[in-house]
């Protein structure tokens, strides 16, 4: 906390009083950052970059937003037609939350990939599940605002799943609603807590980050940075690199606004919501989809909520359900089999998700959801004992592989230190 | 890893596929010039579909969305709006002795619709509700294609199909069986420009209009999207470049 490492003496003596500036040069600019991270590694800063991108948007909406079951879709329509630009906020804040859940998925399959949730950093995927649960709860809340038949339909079907809960259920359902059915009371509410709860993401955002920063990032050998010589520092290194990575993903994001804004919505919400008319097929945001398939494949409609809620309830004990000491998946051969099985099941979740739950997709969505639990409780358990990795490197400078297995000699020429 | 990518772009493309919905129905396609990144609207052909909303779909269909106003994109000029609203009448009110009273419409005014609530529209129409177009061209699954499909697909019953009083047969329509009667035989509108006016143009042109006041904004969008990507494009570049100049001294 030396303020002299500033030389403008205006810095210095704000610096002296509210290390600010230490702060700032401690954590973004000496920050040391493992030199071996991939491209995998910018979808952290991405997902930061898509909040702020959904607050802006979303605040500037609310300004000509009316929550109110009447007013709603015309309100949205206002914006589309007569809000100078209001085209471009409402369609970047649709499109820009399908690219959030993109990255944020991206970010957790890299995680699972690379170990990132072990030791020391069980705290940091911990916050980062609660990260994913208020966002589901914020876009869920937020779909249902346009007050189209989805969002009426799709509030009605989920609201609903807490009549599930024995003894207490249909009170909690009444409760949720503040009535008897899905109505104004409902769309205020879900108005206010849409507003509200991004805020609380930004919360958990910075203990999310507090946490990285208190053993930095875990990086593709998945082994601990052993110096200065495994490091650079966080500026300018890893500001160009997510700045690059920023441009390429806001290419791929205007594409979509600009080209496509509809592509990922659904048709029915350019229809009134419409209490006596219920759609064919009622379907969730796509990011849902898996989600949505696990709830159907139970027969029980509890044990169907609480399989949907444990798929992600499961992510919180997941460090101590992997017990391998081996992070990356680059030394873990089976596991890495398994990563992708998992993948795929997913993906399977997600299309049986989109398909009427009957005949073959019941069934394969059945063995999805099977599986994707037997991944986790007990494969996973069961590799860390079988599994044997394969060596590890020393360092990340010096791929010397230690532990001295038959692999290491392939491998041999070590390069000069940096 | 780069599979990664590709199975989440897969499972974007899942949402969507869900949306085409009754499969038992194949749509016509037109390469419409609103589609595609450069697509822009065709003048000539939404001034005919308003033309032809006019005079047969607006005895049944609102169009609560749009106001005449709006018509400017169609190419009117200011007295030719005025002189289109002046046609409409509209209620206002209440006055200084607080009744309500029927004015002709301004420019500023949404076009009227032609029932007072949707019981008088149901009542009217056999109990089916005419819907808003405002918007129709986005609240359909392929909303244009489909739009020129139904229009266009009125034939008659197979033998076997059994057709309810009140009903009709569409091919294009998910279950075949329409409560719309077939609106355009050919010839239903006069075009002052000459325009061919068989079934099939009349509704190439409504669609035309209908796109319109489903997104007002899709020409702004577009023009504005392929500027902002060829910006986004030249920055990813250049920091693609910038961020191997600063990496350029690490030893890997």
């Amino acid at each position: 906390m030396s303020a002299s490492k500033f030389s403008n003496p205006v810095v210095r003596w704000i610096d002296h009083r509210l290390p600010i500036f230490s702060f700032l040069e401690h954590e973004a600019n000496e920050y040391p950052t493992p030199k071996n991270l991939n491209y995998f590694w910018n979808f952290g800063s991405l997902a930061g970059i898509s909040l702020v991108i959904m607050i802006v948007t979303g605040i500037t909406l609310a300004m000509s937003y009316t929550a109110h079951v009447d007013y709603a879709f015309e309100s949205v329509e206002r914006i589309m037609r007569d809000v100078n630009h209001g085209w471009l906020l409402r369609y970047i804040h649709m499109n820009g939350a399908s690219f959030f859940f993109i990255v944020v998925f991206i970010h957790i399959f890299r995680g699972l990939y690379y170990g990132s949730y072990k030791a020391p950093r069980e705290l940091l995927w911990m916050l980062g599940v609660v990260i994913l649960l208020l966002m589901m709860a914020t876009a869920f809340m937020g779909y249902v605002l346009p007050w189209g038949q989805m969002s009426f339909w799709g509030a009605t079907v989920i609201t609903n799943l807490f009549s599930a809960i024995p003894f207490v259920g249909e009170s909690i359902v009444t409760w949720l609603w503040g009535g008897f059915s899905v109505d104004n009371p409902t769309l205020n509410r879900f108005f206010a807590l849409h507003y509200l709860m991004p805020f609380l993401i930004v919360g958990v955002v910075i203990l999310h980050l507090v946490a990285l920063h208190r053993f930095g990032s875990n990086n593709p050998l998945g082994i601990d940075t052993r110096g200065p010589q495994d490091t650079l520092p966080f500026h300018p290194y890893y500001t160009i690199k997510d700045f690059f990575g920023l441009s390429v993903f806001l290419t791929f994001l205007a594409a979509a606004v600009f080209f496509f804004p509809n592509f990922l919505g659904h048709p029915d919400n350019y229809i009134p919501a419409d209490p006596l008319q219920t759609p064919a097929h009622i379907v969730p945001e796509w990011y849902f989809l898996p989600f949505y398939a696990i709830l159907r494949a139970v027969p029980d409609k509890l044990g169907g909520v609480l399989a949907m809620f444990g798929a992600i309830a499961i992510l919180f004990v997941l460090p101590w359900l992997d017990r391998s000491p081996v992070r990356s998946a680059r030394f873990r051969p089976l596991f890495k089999i398994f990563f992708w099985i998992l993948v795929i099941d997913c993906i399977v979740l997600g299309y049986v998700g989109a398909k009427p739950a009957e005949g073959m997709y019941l069934l394969v969505g059945r063995v999805a959801t099977v599986w994707y639990f037997v991944h986790f409780l007990a494969i996973l358990p069961l590799l860390s004992v079988i599994e044997t990795p394969r060596p590890l490197p020393q360092s990340i400078s010096t791929p010397v592989f230690g532990g001295g297995g038959g692999l290491a000699g392939a491998v041999a020429a070590p390069k000069e230190k940096l | 890893m780069r599979k990664l990518i590709l199975c989440l772009a897969g499972l974007m493309m899942v949402g969507p596929a869900l949306a085409a919905g009754g499969g038992d129905v194949v749509l016509k396609h037109k390469d419409w010039s609103f589609s595609g990144p450069f697509g822009s609207f065709d003048q000539a052909a939404m001034q005919r579909g308003f033309q032809a909303y006019v005079e047969v779909c607006s005895g049944c269909h609102s169009l609560d969305y749009v106001s005449f106003r709006n018509l400017a994109d169609l190419g009117y000029n200011e007295a030719e709006i005025k002189a289109i609203a002046a046609q409409y009448e509209v209620e206002d009110g209440p006055n200084d002795d607080g009744d309500m009273f029927m004015r002709a419409a301004l420019p500023a005014d949404r076009f009227p619709a032609p029932y007072p609530n949707k019981n008088a529209a149901r009542a009217a129409n056999n109990g089916a509700y005419p819907p808003d177009l405002s918007l129709i061209a986005k609240a359909r699954a392929n909303g244009p294609d489909y739009l020129y499909s139904l229009l266009t697909s009125y034939v008659d019953a197979p033998g076997d199909k059994e057709v309810p009083d009140g009903m009709y047969y569409n091919s294009a329509y998910s279950g075949h069986l329409i409560a719309m009667p077939q609106p355009l035989y050919g010839d239903d509108v006069t075009y002052a420009d000459g325009a061919d006016s068989s079934v099939e143009a009349i509704s190439a042109d409504l669609v035309s209009f209908f796109a319109w006041t489903a997104e007002p904004a899709l020409e702004k969008r577009k023009r504005t999207g392929v500027a902002v990507v060829a910006f986004l494009l030249i920055l990813s570049a250049m920091s693609f470049g910038a961020m191997r100049f600063i990496w350029a001294d690490v030893k890997k």
